[in-house]
């Protein structure tokens, strides 16, 4: 029977069941083992598996390089970063050798890792803690990376993501693990990578939006007097173009939401395909709602960085104008 | 409260085949007439592979080569000791080493000529690609070790870099990493006295590079790298220790008497005099006494190993053109990921000419 999870649940209930169905599957990380990770995500794996579930040392180049060789051996590493801010202290393993193992050896060697790290603000926490840096993941060819926004959708796509010969960036978004429950299909619950979700389906406009801003962009279409369609694309890398194309060609108008900063993150790329295939579908420029070219402010200046609903809902209207 | 000692800690140095060519008895290896004659074919291969591979550089048909001219013995001697079980992880100069483990010439040509098929090792040979940040690989290696250590497989891995790379913190987290998870791995310091210009004493205050494991709590040692059969000795007790989850750091003193690549000119940064002092201590003349001293080389065998070694090298340089030719260069899409995929293969498609672009 389908129960309700939060999405913190479904990522833990998925680690439990991957670990179960493939041998190979091991997962480590700071704090993943007795403390069951700062966020409870690992909890209780380590009496399951003691010696597939390991706590390892303050050292996120040393947890990523360590799955290249376990992965080269045959493992299916599953590390956990603790907070994605501190993965650019592994940056280097990802984009040298995560990345490009495949291509280099010319596929005699996989590197079927799923990196798993909270993701985006909204937890009032420290410095680097709340980055949404999906951009530069998605700039780095061999990798894909993955945002999902609902509890069903981390089950499916963390399942699909270790299942997965490629290596994957799997950003859990922090706002997100205990927002709220939702029903978990019973059984063998997988989500393609590269599928959007058309969340809400509308006439007038479009809006794409990922992690925590799915939501806020559902709440925001509600304000607005519009049929709006809410397209959550689930992975960036591989990115659904078709769906968000093929919406347009029906809206003609369109708003991108991220909490990245503007400037080179993925809104633009998104505008930059719809311009090569779908431009003159437009009826108005393609709106961004994104957060500003700054370093992540500190938790008393979040609130304001952060696309809210009132600056999506702006951003339709801009879109729904002229 | 008087201040008290609290850890002590000394490292030894091993030699065992003196410049001179005579041998500690004591910790002579005793390998087998075999063994020795296949250790010293592939010292010579390697340095002829050197010589042919800067020419060909010269003549404009390989990109930028790194030659191991000087460290044969390190990285034959240390490559010898390993099973086929166990895994070879490298950086960017360890031809020595692949020839070792029977990787073909042609292959490392491929990749000097900026052919991924030079890296393509099949995963059945357990050795890794060639790693060119520098330090990288470490964390592979102390994987790979540690791999072996879940998987309860009675075999080690043994990863090579350069003296420089002690200064990346990847070298320090792997082998920190690889002691707090009982990794098979043995670390393989090749200190060649240079990390392109920068010598060994502006690398580190440390007096050796083999205490770098103190800090891990791991053990390390130091050999005379230009000493293969010391090397190999040392290496083969390491990798014994490693595959019982001790691993183990083998600073292997030694010198890079040729170029850091074939884009640096060492002159810059070097003396002659340097040069001329290390040459006496060559690892293949040392080597060479040795084996004339014991019988199993004279003149006759020597051109014999020679010609061999020319032959082949004709061969493999004919293989490895053959393969430059062959190049195609809509491959590069082939690898990315073992999924298809929409947004690459619309590029594909682009640069085949299928669509403008878009």
């Amino acid at each position: 029977m389908a129960d309700k999870q939060r999405l913190v649940e479904a990522v833990r209930n998925t680690l439990f069941e991957e670990m179960q169905r493939d041998e190979g599957v091991v997962v480590y990380g700071q704090d993943v083992g007795r403390n069951g990770g700062v966020f409870r995500a690992t909890q209780g794996l380590i009496d399951e598996y003691p010696n597939r579930v390991y706590d390892a040392p303050v050292a996120e180049a040393g947890i990523v390089g360590l799955g290249v060789g376990l992965a080269a051996y045959g493992f299916t590493p599953v590390p956990e970063i603790e907070f994605s801010g501190f993965m650019l202290q592994a940056f280097h393993q990802i984009q040298q050798h995560v990345a490009r193992l495949r291509s280099r050896t010319r596929g005699e060697l996989n590197c079927p890792m799923t990196i798993r790290a909270p993701y985006g603000g909204g937890i009032h926490a420290l410095e680097h803690h709340s980055e949404s840096f999906e951009a530069g993941y998605a700039h780095t060819p061999g990798l894909k990376v993955v945002v999902p926004s609902t509890p069903a959708d981390a089950k499916g796509l963390l399942t699909t993501a270790i299942r997965d010969p490629d290596p994957v960036v799997f950003f859990e978004p922090t706002r997100l693990y205990r927002a709220f429950r939702e029903e978990i299909p019973d059984g063998d619950h997988t989500v393609p990578l590269g599928e959007a979700d058309v969340v809400q389906e509308g006439e007038d406009v479009t809006v794409v939006a990922w992690g925590a801003m799915r939501h806020r962009a559902l709440d925001a279409a509600e304000d607005v007097d519009a049929s709006v369609e809410v397209i959550d694309p689930r992975s960036i890398v591989p990115f659904d173009t078709e769906t968000v194309l093929e919406s347009i060609r029906k809206t003609g108008r369109c708003v991108v939401v991220h909490e990245a900063p503007k400037t080179g993150g993925m809104a633009a790329e998104i505008i930059a395909r719809i311009n090569d295939r779908a431009l003159y579908y437009l009826e108005t420029p393609v709106q961004r709602v994104t957060g500003y070219d700054v370093p992540y402010p500190l938790f008393a200046r979040e609130d304001e960085y952060v696309p809210d609903e009132d600056r999506i809902r702006r951003g339709i209207e801009r879109a729904l104008s002229g | 409260m008087p201040r008290e000692t609290v850890f002590e800690h000394s490292i030894d140095h091993v030699e065992v085949l003196a410049p001179d060519g005579s041998v500690d008895s004591e910790l002579d290896p005793e390998l087998s007439e075999d063994d020795l004659l296949e250790m010293y074919w592939t010292m010579k291969r390697s340095r002829r592979l050197d010589e042919r591979a800067i020419a060909l550089q010269r003549r404009g048909e390989l990109g930028t080569y790194a030659p191991a001219t000087g460290q044969e013995a390190a990285q034959v001697g240390s490559a010898h000791a390993l099973a086929d079980e166990d895994w070879m992880v490298t950086s960017f100069r360890e031809s020595p080493a692949y020839l070792a483990r029977e990787t073909p010439p042609h292959m490392l040509l491929w990749y000097a000529m900026g052919m991924e098929e030079g890296a393509a090792t099949p995963r059945e040979s357990r050795n890794m690609p060639p790693s060119i940040p520098v330090g990288s690989q470490a964390l592979h290696g102390a994987g790979l070790g540690w791999a072996q250590e879940i998987a309860d497989e009675s075999a080690a891995s043994l990863v090579y870099f350069g003296d420089g790379a002690t200064s990346e913190g990847d070298v320090y987290e792997a082998t920190n990493l690889a002691g707090v998870f009982d990794a098979h791995t043995v670390f393989l310091c090749q200190n060649n006295q240079y990390a392109i210009s920068v010598p060994r004493a502006q690398q580190t205050r440390a007096e050796t590079l083999a205490q770098k494991a103190v800090a891990a709590g791991i053990e390390g040692v130091q050999v005379d790298g230009n000493d293969v059969l010391g090397t190999y000795a040392v290496v083969r007790d390491a990798l014994e220790s490693a595959r019982d989850g001790n691993p183990v750091f083998v600073e292997a003193l030694t010198y890079r008497r040729s170029l850091h690549t074939t884009s640096d000119d060492p002159s810059v940064y070097r003396k002659e005099e340097e040069e001329d002092e290390w040459e006496t201590r060559d690892p293949i003349a040392r080597f060479e006494t040795y084996l004339r001293d014991r019988g199993v080389l004279d003149d006759d065998r020597i051109s014999d190993v020679e010609a061999s070694v020319e032959d082949e090298l004709r061969e493999e340089i004919r293989l490895a053109n053959e393969g430059r030719e062959a190049v195609d260069p809509e491959e590069m899409f082939d690898y990315v990921f073992e999924a298809k995929f929409p947004e690459l293969e619309r590029q594909r498609a682009a640069f085949r000419g299928e669509n403008d672009g878009r």
